[in-house]
Formats: structure tokens, sequence, C-alpha cells
């Protein structure tokens, strides 16, 4: 312990400190400056890319200000940005996938959690850890060849049909739009609300089920009145994760959005997002401000999923040890 | 009394039976998506596809070797990157550091790792594209490699400090240094969960497209060097897909399943040597 303490101070060498030589000859200084190092360059990195990020998006700021976040003119021939379709199409898409990944997610993390025998739940999980390693551009091309035919032939007319007074399931279809970015979002971040949500579930105490049970609640009762409670916090923390997931997912997103740049109430309408509107652009922005707006959105994207994350991480963290003091 | 008891048994199982539906169904989409790449990509795939390099629009046939050695080159060079930056920056993390500075450590590379993918490219391309004025393999493999260091850092820390305390006061004891204690003793006991982690990294990187789309860009001829744009799968995939042409929408599936196979089986395997258990000896 006494070799942290004085290493501590001595990035530079403490004058005279013998035991600073002596650890310096049998290398453990060398070592330890080495990997300080590279543990500093991690820091740096991150350091760096939060400033690229920053100086590089400083014409539209001075420009545009925050009119970026509010005007909806998205035209590079007159020099016009404004951010709010993507931000649009970023948010009605990510709020699409959670709609429909949060119920089927905590289903099945309560399935594997509470239901399925230790060994079961196990090799489920191992498929689903598989899931959540598929790449995203291969469920952009299952997006692009299936889900979009699908969306035109299937579940646009069974949607329409019947609910096509209401704004968001008004007009025509293309196949390409909010709605199938959506659904294909949906499938990419159910696993990761599967994990974390079972991993939290887990974590809550034995007794507390047991308690339920004894005053003879059913066993749904005990799951759905006590310990999703109990798990409340964490489940959040994972459907933040999942958010956090959605917003940034690029590939599979630009490939079935169908990349205009216009704000509509119908999901079936096609749009763009944040994202898809970075990695189409990016090669093509021919002078500054374009090249910069489009940085200045990345920089939106990077506060987002920031805050999402962090907001993620500690709700997470708060359930889990909740869990470890009331059982432990 | 009766009835309502009757009735909430009936919710129960209902209710239960429902999520055991969900998980079902979520794992069914693994083994959709897998048949569906085995069938498309299956009957489109041949030879040609890994020995050709692409043809010109308009003429059928040709192949990806290009992108399957642009993959390569900079999915290696992508590693040599993150993960000796992650891997002693790991061991920093759990042997060597007091509380302040550790912290910021990993709060740095929590926030880098939830970065999303193609802000990692506009950071690559400000930082390695602008300066040279060229899409590089090297841009593309700093991109990757940005997103490898934060995966191998935090799972180096968690194994190394997983190492039992005993191994540690062991070597001490017999009169070993500290470093000497580290490179003999402690890393080989976590060995196997750190190439793990690392191989999960790099299978995780492997299929990334976002963050090459303006570093690595893409190439339709063989790259020489690595300061050319250099053709990737997960590139070539993306802009085959969405191109009108149905011979390239064959070899899309086609590279489609080589990415998959090729991410699943790292994955397969890296999974498998850690749940052979960690080579830590117990006493």
């Amino acid at each position: 312990m006494a070799t942290t303490t004085t290493a501590m101070k001595s990035a530079g060498p403490v004058s005279g400190s013998r035991s600073f030589l002596a650890r310096l000859r049998n290398g453990d200084e060398i070592v330890r400056l080495i990997t300080l190092i590279f543990a500093a360059t991690v820091v740096l990195i991150t350091a760096a890319l939060v400033w690229e990020l920053w100086a590089n998006s400083a014409l539209p700021r001075q420009k545009f200000g925050f009119n970026f976040f509010v005007t909806s003119v998205w035209d590079p021939i007159m020099d016009q940005f404004g951010a709010l379709p993507f931000i649009y199409g970023t948010m009605v898409t990510s709020a699409v996938a959670l709609v429909i990944a949060v119920p089927l997610g905590i289903g099945a993390a309560i399935f594997l959690a509470e239901l399925a025998p230790p060994r079961v739940s196990d090799i489920l999980q191992f498929f689903i850890d598989l899931l959540a390693a598929v790449p995203s551009v291969i469920y952009g091309l299952l997006g692009v060849f299936i889900v979009v035919p699908l969306m035109r032939t299937v579940i646009y007319p069974a949607l329409n049909k019947p609910f096509g007074y209401l704004p968001i399931f008004k007009g025509p279809s293309y196949g390409v739009g909010f709605m199938t970015a959506g659904i294909v979002l949906a499938i990419m971040v159910i696993p990761y609300i599967i994990s974390v949500s079972r991993e939290v579930l887990l974590s809550v105490p034995r007794d507390q089920r047991e308690a339920a049970l004894a005053l003879g609640s059913t066993r749904w009762e005990s799951t759905w009145k006590v310990v999703v409670p109990f798990a409340k916090t964490g489940i959040m923390g994972s459907i933040f994760l999942a958010l956090a997931r959605a917003l940034g997912e690029t590939m599979a997103v630009t490939m079935v959005i169908g990349n205009t740049p216009k704000i509509a109430a119908s999901l079936f309408a096609p749009g763009y997002s944040i994202a898809a509107v970075i990695a189409n652009e990016f090669t093509e922005a021919t002078g500054d401000l374009y090249l910069q707006s489009l940085i200045a959105l990345g920089l939106v994207l990077f506060l987002l999923t920031f805050v999402l994350n962090g907001l993620a991480r500690l709700l997470i963290v708060v359930t889990t040890q909740k869990g470890s003091e009331v059982g432990g | 009394m009766n009835g309502r008891l009757r009735w909430r048994k009936f919710v129960s199982n209902f209710m239960l039976a429902m999520t055991g539906v969900c998980a079902v169904v979520s794992v069914l989409v693994l083994f959709f998506i897998l048949g569906y790449l085995l069938f498309n990509g299956g009957t489109s795939i041949n030879w040609d596809f890994f020995t050709k390099l692409p043809k010109p629009v308009g003429e059928t046939g040709g192949g990806m070797s290009n992108a399957i050695v642009g993959s390569g080159k900079i999915l290696l060079l992508a590693s040599l990157i993150g993960v000796p930056i992650g891997f002693l920056g790991g061991i920093y993390l759990a042997e060597f550091s007091g509380k302040g500075m550790a912290s910021v450590v990993r709060y740095a590379a929590d926030l880098l790792n939830g970065v999303p993918s193609i802000v990692i490219g506009i950071f690559a391309y400000s930082l390695v594209v602008l300066p040279f004025k060229h899409f590089s393999a090297y841009a593309g493999a700093f991109a990757l490699g940005m997103m490898m260091i934060p995966i191998t850092l935090r799972s180096t820390e968690e194994f190394l400090k997983s190492v039992p305390r005993m191994l540690r006061e062991g070597a001490m004891a017999l009169g070993a240094s500290k470093w000497k204690t580290i490179a003999t003793v402690i890393v080989p006991a976590a060995y196997r969960g750190i190439m793990t982690a690392i191989l999960l990294a790099l299978a995780r990187v492997a299929g990334e497209t976002a963050p090459l789309l303006f570093t690595a860009f893409g190439n339709r001829f063989e790259s020489h060097g690595w300061s050319q744009p250099t053709a990737t799968l997960p590139v070539m995939i993306y802009t085959y897909a969405v191109s009108p042409y149905d011979d390239w929408h064959r070899q899309a599936w086609a590279a489609g399943l080589v990415l998959l196979g090729l991410v699943l089986i790292i994955n397969i395997m890296a999974r498998t040597i850690l749940s052979r258990g960690i080579a830590v000896p117990r006493s």
C-alpha cells in the first residue's frame, strides 16, 4: 500500500527518496510510468474528441445560434441549415423502437430471470448476446429486403385501413419511413433491454419473492407487484441504455428511413435522422458551413447519448446496490 | 371467492406464458436472421467472391477480394492501436492507480464507449483525414481502434482485479518486485478473460460501418499501401444493398453471410473460452 501513496507523488522524482531510487532500479517505477502514460492517453483521446466536435462546429453556432435547432430548412445551396427535421426523425424512430422493444424486452427478461431454469436461462441469454453482436449493417440489409416490402404489403394495410383517420397512420406508404426504421431499431435494442433487465431482476433478493408468495400472491403477482417494482430503477436504466443505442444507430436507419428531410406526422412518411444525414452527406459536404453543420449535428448526438448513458449507469448501479444491501 | 382465485390463477398463468412468448420471439429473431442469410447468401456465394475484384457497374460477376483484404488490414491496425492502450491502461487502473486518477480514466473510458460510432467517424475524419487530405486505411483503423480501447481497458481491469489476492501476496512474499508479479503471475492468471474481451471487441468493430464511411471510404480496386482509400466488407454491403442492381444485391447477401459468420464465430469462440472458466488457480 505504501507503494501507491508514494507513487502518487512521484510523477516527478522526489529528490533524495531512497525508496524511489530502489523502486526505479527494480523497474516498478518505470512500469508504473509506462502504464500511466497509456491510461492518460485514454483521457486525452476522450478530451480530444469533445474538443474536436466543439471546435469544428463553431461556424453554425455563430451563424445560426439556437435557431439551428428550431428551423427546418436544410438547404446546402442557399447555406441554410436547420436541424429540426433530423432531431424530429431521430426522436420519432427511437420512440417507435421503444414502444415495441420495451414490452417485449421486459417480458423476455422476466421469463429469463424468474421462470426459466438457470440452465435454460443461460442458454437463451447466450443467444441474446449473439443477437446483440449482429452488425448493424446486417440489420440494415434485412431491413431493406424484408421489412420494407413487409411494410408495404402487410403492416401498412393492416394499420391504415382501420386506423387511417389517426394522423400518425394517415397517408401513403412507400415502404421506407419512420415506422420501418423504428421496427428495425426495436429489433436491434431488444437484446440490450433483455440483458440488463435480467441482471437487475436477478439481483432482487430472494426473500422479497418468498414473502410475497407466503402472503398468498400468485407467481405473477409476486413478480409484477413485488419483484419488478423493486427492480424498477434498474429496468429504467436498461431502457435509457437502449434509447442511447437507438439514437446513435446509423446504418440500419440510413438504409430504411427514406432520407427525406421533412417533418411529417404520419409514421409511414419517409424522414431522416441525425446519424443518417451525417452518414449520407458528410463526404459530399462542400463548404465549411455545410461540413460544420454536420459536425454540429454530431455534437448534438454526442451530448444526447452522453446524458442518457450517464443516467442509465446511475440507475443500474443504484438498483443492484439496493438489491445487495437488502439481501445482505 | 373461488371464482376470483381462479381468475387470479388464470391471469398468472397467462402472463407468465406471455413472458415466455416474448423470450422465444426474441431468440427466434436470431435464428431467422441466420437462416435468411444462410439461404440468400449461401445461394449467391461462390469462389469468385473471395478471389475477384469488383466488376465495373453494369457487368455481372466479380467479387470482393479487395474488401476482404481491406477489412483484414484495417482490423489488424485497429487492434495494434486499441489493444496496447486498453491493455496497459487497464493494468494501470487495476494495479498502480490511486483513487483520483483511476476514476478519471474510468469515466473517460465509459464516455468513449457510449459515443455513437458515427461520431467516432467524425473524430477520425477531423484528426486523421483532414490533416493528410486523404481517405486512408490509417484513418479507418484509427476510428476502429478508438472503439476497441474502452472495452479492452475496462475488461483488463476487471479480470486483473478478480485474480485472487493470495497469488499476489505469494509472489511478493517470494521477493518478486511489483512489475514482476504483474508480468509473471497476475497477467498470466487473468489472460483468458482478457483474450476473450479483446476478441469480443474485435468482433464488435469488425461489423462497424458508420465510422468507416468517411475515413477508409471505399475503393473498387486493390488498394496498395495504407494511405489510400480502402474497401471494407461492411461498407461494401451498405453500398451494394442500397444500389439498384440485382447482381450487387446478390453479392451484398454473400458479403453479409461472410461478415455475420465471421462475427458470430469470433463471438462463440470467445464466449466458450470464457465459459470454460477463467484460468485462475484456486488454492
